[in-house]
């Protein structure tokens, strides 16, 4: 049987499980609502266009942050262990920085910046950023010498040994510390739409927080349910191949 | 004999080391690696240098390659002095350091892109004439952790020779494989070297490979490293190692090596 057959027959099982306590009335309606008004509400959503509207404001303040959290903390990462001055200051505060929850960014993102996209997109490099500069730090510094010395003898120098050898021997490191930074950020605009409105757009966070104002159970499950989602496919199209692509070359998964 | 031999090499020789002294300024006990280290190398000539552990047999071979420098003295490859790793002399190691994120083809390929001079096609033709040389060509679009350790030797061998050095430098290449896979790579090697006529120095513990493989055999002795004997191997090749000349040979640099460690044990810590 594929393993994609016992996924789907799995979530199905689930989802008929949850169909049946809701039947029993266990839990009043409005606590545990059935799975069919839950896709109802999806249904509609998806209909007004709400739904993909506030899905793609998400997105889009998590792509454009994310991809400024990797533009940043990969080079920074890459100073941080060639430097040491950098490695005994930044990399001490990336260290710091990556221990706090990413959450704890919001009050101060929602001071600097009032409840503009500015802060949501800080709030998110804040996320990534610290994550990435760790990683590609340990990465370089895990690489064994013994690869820079052979290339070395070689012909390799300076640029063309960081690209053609540290870069790819930390790669392992590397995706793993994007990874992480993928998912500090995804909690964090998360937790930042729910606990703010942006009145500059709407999104998923925000139709989540409106659920529970309208005591709308249905809505709740049901973002919560395209959240879910959102970080399975992100993961699957983001890192699935990166994953493959180290399995095959290393045989280890990222670090 | 020593001088005779050494007088031999000097006619035309490939590398050559004049008192090549090195320390390592380690802490309370700094180390004299190396002390006032000549040798003469000739051309298509194959060196084992052998000696206990710790005695500056790496770090000499490191410096031939140009990868650290020496306090004192100079090395000459081809009457021009080492100070930087060059294509002349490429250099295997123990472990193959071979890069897991190419395959083997591109691994061999890694120093021939960095050679001048060499169309798409050229690279490509010579990466795969040594990975059939060392009888891997099946293996070109493998990766390194699918290769078992006396094929990751025999992808470093080809990746050493694909940019035609005149010297290889090789430091304990064998040390970590089984017996059998070992003879293998020792037929292996004396073919090659053979075939392409390389000036090869070798570094070995083990005093049977080297009366294998080496024209020459160097015996190290440790605090300080110097050398002390030098042994002429004269069979006819290819040799294998579980001759009967061979063991006599093997014996006899054995016992040399007993009796300087004896040596050092009796004349105490300098
Ligand atoms: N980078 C270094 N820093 C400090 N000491 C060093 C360094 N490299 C080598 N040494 C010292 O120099 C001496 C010679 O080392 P080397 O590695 O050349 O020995 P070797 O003959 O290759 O030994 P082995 O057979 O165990 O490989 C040793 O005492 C070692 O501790
Ligand atoms: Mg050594």
């Amino acid at each position: 049987m594929s393993r994609t057959l016992k996924a789907l027959i799995f979530f199905a099982a689930l989802v008929a499980a949850w169909a049946l306590v809701a039947r029993a009335r266990i839990w009043s309606p409005v606590l545990l609502p059935s799975p069919w008004s839950v896709a109802l509400y999806l249904l509609g959503a998806v209909r007004d266009g709400t739904l993909l509207e506030a899905g793609l404001v998400t997105l889009k303040r998590l792509a454009i942050g994310y991809a400024a959290g990797l533009s940043i903390g990969l080079p920074l990462g890459l100073l941080t262990a060639r430097v040491r001055l950098l490695q005994d200051t930044l990399g001490l505060l990336a260290l710091g920085l990556q221990a706090l929850p990413s959450v704890c960014w919001v009050p101060l993102a929602l001071l600097w910046f009032g409840q503009t996209e500015a802060a949501m997109f800080f709030v998110v490099v804040m996320g990534t950023v610290w994550s990435v500069i760790i990683a590609t730090e340990s990465g370089i510094r895990n690489v064994p010498p013994i690869y820079a010395r052979a290339a070395r003898t070689m012909g390799s120098r300076g640029l063309h040994t960081w690209v053609h050898v540290m870069l790819p021997a930390a790669l392992p490191f590397i995706v793993g510390g994007m990874k992480q930074g993928w998912a500090f950020a995804w909690r964090s605009l998360m937790a930042a739409e729910i606990y703010v409105t942006i009145l500059s757009g709407f999104g998923l966070g925000h139709l989540l927080h409106y659920g529970r104002e309208l005591n709308a159970m249905d809505q709740v499950i049901g973002i919560m349910l395209v959240l879910l989602a959102i970080g399975l496919i992100a993961d699957k199209v983001l890192f699935a191949p990166w994953e493959r692509l180290l399995r095959r070359r290393w045989g280890t998964d990222s670090k | 004999m020593t001088a005779a031999i050494e007088h031999q090499a000097e006619l035309h020789s490939k590398l050559s080391l004049r008192a090549v002294s090195k320390h390592f300024p380690s802490g309370a006990h700094p180390v004299h690696a190396l002390d006032r280290v000549s040798l003469e190398v000739g051309e298509s000539e194959f060196v084992c240098l052998v000696g206990p552990s710790g005695c500056g047999k790496s770090t000499l071979l490191n410096i031939i390659a140009g990868l650290e420098r020496a306090d004192e003295g100079e090395v000459l490859s081809d009457g021009s002095p080492v100070n930087s790793p060059g294509r002349d002399r490429m250099v295997m190691f123990q472990e193959s350091a071979l890069f897991p994120w190419l395959d083997v083809r591109r691994n061999v390929l890694f120093g021939l892109r960095l050679k001048p001079g060499l169309t798409r096609d050229e690279r490509r033709h010579v990466a795969d004439f040594y990975l059939r040389l060392v009888g891997l060509e099946k293996f070109a679009r493998s990766y390194v952790h699918e290769l078992s350790g006396g094929m990751k030797q025999r992808v470093a061998l080809a990746r050493a020779l694909a940019p035609n050095p005149r010297v290889l430098l090789m430091d304990e290449p064998f040390a970590a494989l089984d017996a059998l896979t070992r003879e293998q790579l020792y037929g292996d090697l004396q073919r090659i070297w053979q075939q392409r006529k390389k000036t090869i120095v070798f570094v070995t513990h083990n005093v049977r490979e080297a009366a294998c493989l080496g024209d020459r055999v160097i015996l190290f002795s440790r605090n300080p490293g110097r050398i002390r004997e030098q042994f002429q191997i004269n069979l006819p090749r290819p040799r294998d190692i579980n001759s009967i000349e061979l063991a006599r040979y093997a014996t006899e640099i054995t016992a040399a090596l007993r009796s300087h460690g004896r040596d050092a044990t009796a004349e105490g810590p300098a």
